[in-house]
């Protein structure tokens, strides 16, 4: 997918995912981390979802980061990513724990984390 | 460290500099366990991406998101050239901190029409940090709107540009952006790391204060 003058992808979003507008299930969030299964992918992947899966050969990705890298639509990582992990090839998990964003705990790490960041 | 350009990544990732960690890509640390955003709000030109630029741990990223075809109608693209299709960008950052949370800043355009988009950005996240520009008041109350609308709890960062037509006092700004009185609001420039930090831990503070537990809820 590389790019061409004007920068845009070769592929417009709307055909990177064959059509398809919405994910086979229900809510991949922007943050929810996306990890590549390590299985090999099969033959006749179709090119987008080779793009993702190739993407995450070196370490997990959110889907918002795997859209920027791909430059497409976080619309159209939903459905590749959804079409991954329906085939065991890539593996989802949620960015917090549900109903986890008003945990003190977690606040107070994100306080005392960014805390730190000043002195250094 | 070597990082050939491979087809599918050259374009989008930054060039390995020296101020990268190794690697210099954007996949995630091991440690990462829970992801937690922060939305910075306001109009354009306002300076979220130089905040979120100024803290980010990454070179901020982007993803051009569609508009529907309702707000084609009544988006505004003068001054934007050459701009065939209705999209926006939206610019996120990331800051690894320590205990495994991965703090997650997104530049969110705070304009009515760009309602879908901001919902679908702002599920889950912890708050809005909104950006005031000093020299344009009135272009917050759209987005203060918005973060009302969709209660996320916020914080509001005057950014004070030096070119501004007059000083505010605290108390006109609040007057004039119709704040609570327990609504934080800092001074920050954005291109200054510790100053934007502050900022958002203005609005992080506020979070656990209004949570805590307190003898009348």
């Amino acid at each position: 997918m590389t790019g061409r003058r004007g920068g845009r992808p070769l592929v417009p979003a709307y055909l990177s995912t064959g059509g398809v507008a919405r994910p086979s299930r229900p809510h991949l969030e922007r943050l929810s981390v996306l990890t590549g299964a390590g299985t090999p992918a099969p033959a006749g992947l179709p090119a987008a979802q080779l793009a993702l899966l190739d993407a995450l050969d070196d370490g997990s990705l959110t889907v918002v980061e795997a859209a920027a890298l791909l430059r497409l639509p976080v619309s159209a990582v939903r459905v590749l990513a959804a079409e991954l992990i329906d085939r065991d090839l890539v593996l989802a998990r949620a960015p917090i724990p549900p109903a986890g964003r008003f945990d003190p705990d977690l606040l107070k790490r994100v306080a005392d984390g960014l805390r730190a960041l000043k002195h250094n | 460290m070597a990082f050939a350009p491979s087809s599918t990544t050259s374009r989008t990732v930054r060039e390995v500099g020296e101020t990268s960690d190794a690697g210099g890509g954007i996949h995630l640390p091991d440690t990462a366990r829970d992801l937690v955003k922060i939305l910075v709000a306001g109009p354009f030109g306002v300076g979220k991406t130089t905040l979120i630029d100024s803290v980010s741990e990454i070179r901020p990223l982007h993803t051009e998101e569609p508009l529907s075809e309702a707000s084609a109608q009544v988006d505004d693209l003068a001054g934007v050239r050459d701009k065939s299709t209705t999209t926006v960008a939206v610019d996120f950052g990331r800051i690894s901190l320590p205990g495994g949370v991965v703090l997650y800043l997104f530049g969110t355009p705070g304009q009515q029409r760009f309602r879908a988009l901001w919902d679908d950005i702002a599920y889950g996240a912890l708050g809005a940090l909104v950006l005031v520009d000093s020299r344009r008041i009135d272009a917050s109350f759209d987005v203060l709107g918005l973060v009302e609308e969709s209660g996320l709890p916020y914080a509001v960062a005057f950014n004070p540009f030096p070119d501004a037509p007059r000083h505010y006092t605290e108390e006109q700004l609040r007057t004039a952006l119709d704040l609570d009185a327990d609504t934080p609001m800092v001074t920050c420039d954005a291109r200054d790391a510790d100053s934007s930090v502050d900022a958002l831990l203005a609005l992080v503070q506020h979070l656990i204060d209004r949570n805590a537990p307190e003898d009348d809820r």
